[in-house]
């Protein structure tokens, strides 16, 4: 188990980049605690891969360094690094049997066969493998090899952090589920670091205790899921956490209120230091249809079975609004009032850190 | 459930493909074994004869040499051919503007038609003016594939391993570019060595296309004709009659056809089963 740093990296797969739109990663600094359940999120081709692909030493870092409890590992190859990784379509030994893919790793570094086998079998029991230990492993289902990849990793119990690429993409969906809480379970027995690379926020959000929120080659922001979801540090954050995701609506800036076709709106953070482009930004949960406040226009109501999601145009925007079941929504014309603590100014995407 | 429909008429459907599997294969089959079980004294005139051809043939020394000849032969170029093409296979770039290149130059022999490979390595090998032949005399081995057989055997072995292993590594090829990269990522994470990544990981994921390797240069050698009649015809002696070329002396040269009809189907019948015992035996090993 380690606590892992990466310092000023910077990734690019050309070999001489120019700007900063050749690099895939674009200066990330980070501390991942030793011992932590970590999401990595964010939309295909945000880079996510690739920064694992650098903690793991499958990819060298074009600049930057990587530390493992305070120690350099940039210059190591992934087996000197003692880390295990779990790829996005399960990798199996296909000629030989779940326990010897089990005790290879294990074999591979020269552990003693008793010892190989107390773990296998322990690791075996953990994963619910342990009935099918004798079978070979290529006729098994797709989630059954892919816990007998989780299971290659979790038998080295030095490993400095287990890292998983969106490993399950290929399991049924009624067995996704089972299979992440699986690995919570997992986690909380042997305390790795974790890392979970995953662009499916339901995923990352029941898995890890921190998600590393990333877009376009740089870390947005890394908080708890609660965090993300109450307090989005960028639009993009807003949008891409919740569904539907956040509402952002531009707005004018006027003595430090925010104000949306002339109707000033109550917001947590002030408008102090905002330049360029503003933005009001509030989650659907925290809108209401209301008397008076934002003039809108009712579009389309959408019901989603537990409750109706208001489709509304304000300030030349779209706005979704989240209706209870058995509340009216008028049609046409509306008005819509934002919960105050809920509702932040942003500048040019970025969360305005002022008070008010 | 849905019923199905009978309708007997379907079977006219059929018509065109049994008459063209029994003109081009089961009409002319039956005419041999029609040969097989009969003797001729001259045109026209048959006689029954039952078995007989068939306990000559097996009986029969020179069978039995040709075939103990062609049997080494099969297995030397296999023996040869299989670890070669994969080794050749595994040193083959996997990415970037040489994969093209190599992949031709990989196929160009394959290309080259069976009598000029004979003809080609005839001329190349011949110890007065073949740049082969002139070369290993020059360097004080003595070495004439038209007296000694065994030098014979091993221009024939070198001819086929040089016309034939290209085919093994494509195929080889082919079943390795198939192998995800993850596999190997995955490897070095488990800390496997280069053998325990052949072993485990490529072997395993060529299994499919080298049974298809071994079936083809199987069945291709063992019915060997073209080469080996070009290059030593036969000879010295008989050292290098393999049992087609033997089987052709029989039928044309001889014009015994019951015998020569009886020893094609032993021949085929051998090809058949030992084709069957492979692909059987690698399979089941592939489920098990």
């Amino acid at each position: 188990m380690a606590r892992i740093t990466l310092d000023r990296l910077r990734h690019s797969y050309l070999p001489n980049p120019s700007g900063p739109q050749d690099y895939a990663i674009k200066e990330i600094d980070l501390d991942w605690e030793d011992g932590g359940a970590y999401a990595l999120l964010g939309p295909s081709g945000c880079g996510k891969s690739t920064l694992l692909n650098i903690v793991s030493g499958l990819v060298t870092p074009s600049e930057g360094r990587i530390l493992f409890d305070g120690v350099d590992v940039s210059p190591l190859p992934p087996d000197r690094r003692n880390i295990a990784q779990v790829f996005q379509f399960p990798v199996i030994y296909d000629t030989m049997t779940v326990y010897d893919n089990l005790a290879f790793p294990l074999r591979n570094r020269g552990v003693a066969e008793t010892r190989v086998e107390a773990r296998v079998r322990e690791i075996a029991v953990m994963l619910e493998l342990d009935g099918m230990l004798k079978r070979r492993a290529a006729g098994l289902t797709p989630d059954a090899k892919q816990k007998i990849s989780m299971g290659r990793g979790l038998v080295r119990d030095d490993v400095n952090v287990i890292m998983f690429d969106e490993p399950l993409t290929v399991i049924d969906p009624h067995l996704k589920w089972k299979l992440r809480s699986k690995l919570k379970e997992l986690h909380h027995k042997v305390r790795a670091t974790m890392i979970y690379v995953t662009h499916d926020q339901t995923e990352a959000l029941t898995f890890a205790d921190k998600v590393v929120v990333m877009d376009d080659g740089v870390v947005v922001q890394i908080g708890t899921p609660v965090e993300l979801f109450e307090r989005p540090a960028h639009t993009f954050v807003g949008h891409f956490i919740g569904s539907p995701g956040m509402n952002i609506i531009p707005c004018s800036i006027d003595n430090g209120r925010a104000v949306i076709d002339g109707v000033p709106v109550e917001t947590e953070n002030g408008a102090h230091g905002a330049t360029g482009r503003t933005e009001v930004g509030v989650r659907p949960e925290f809108v209401t249809l209301a008397d008076h406040g934002i003039p809108a226009r009712i579009v389309r109501v959408a019901d989603t079975g537990r409750h109706r999601i208001v489709e509304a145009q304000v300030a030349g925007a779209r706005v979704h609004v989240v209706v209870g079941d058995g509340a009216a929504v008028p049609e046409g014309a509306a008005h819509l009032a934002f919960a105050p603590a809920m509702t932040r100014i942003y500048s040019d995407g970025w969360l305005v850190e002022g008070a008010r | 459930m849905a019923t199905k429909t009978h309708n007997e008429r379907a079977w006219l459907f059929v018509i065109p493909v049994v008459l063209l599997v029994a003109f081009n294969a089961v009409i002319p089959l039956m005419t041999v074994v029609n040969y097989s079980v009969q003797e001729s004294f001259s045109q026209g005139v048959w006689f029954w004869s039952g078995v007989e051809w068939f306990e000559d043939t097996l009986r029969s020394e020179r069978f039995q040499a040709a075939l103990g000849r062609q049997l080494l032969f099969t297995g030397i170029i296999l023996a040869i051919e299989i670890p070669l093409g994969i080794a050749i296979a595994l040193t083959m770039p996997r990415k970037g503007p040489w994969v093209p290149v190599c992949l031709v130059l990989m196929a160009l022999p394959l290309l080259i038609p069976w009598n000029v490979v004979g003809a080609m390595w005839n001329i190349f090998a011949l110890p007065d003016i073949g740049l082969l032949g002139y070369t290993v005399n020059a360097m004080g081995i003595e070495y004439d594939y038209t007296q000694q057989p065994v030098a014979a055997w091993i221009t024939v072995v070198m001819m086929d391993v040089w016309h034939w292993t290209s085919l093994v590594v494509l195929l080889s090829y082919a079943g390795l570019a198939s192998i995800p990269d993850a596999y190997y990522q995955a490897a070095r994470i488990d800390g496997a060595g280069r053998w325990a990544v052949f072993r485990h990981i490529e072997l395993p994921k060529m299994n499919r296309v080298l049974t298809i390797a071994i079936l083809l240069r199987f069945m291709d050698s063992f019915m060997i004709y073209t080469e080996p009649f070009v290059l030593t015809g036969g000879g010295p002696g008989n050292s290098t009659t393999f049992l087609s070329i033997d089987l052709v002396k029989k039928a044309l040269g001889e014009f015994d056809l019951g015998p020569a009809a009886a020893m094609s189907l032993i021949y085929f019948l051998i090809t058949l089963a030992v084709s069957w015992l492979f692909y059987t035996i690698m399979t089941r090993q592939e489920e098990g």
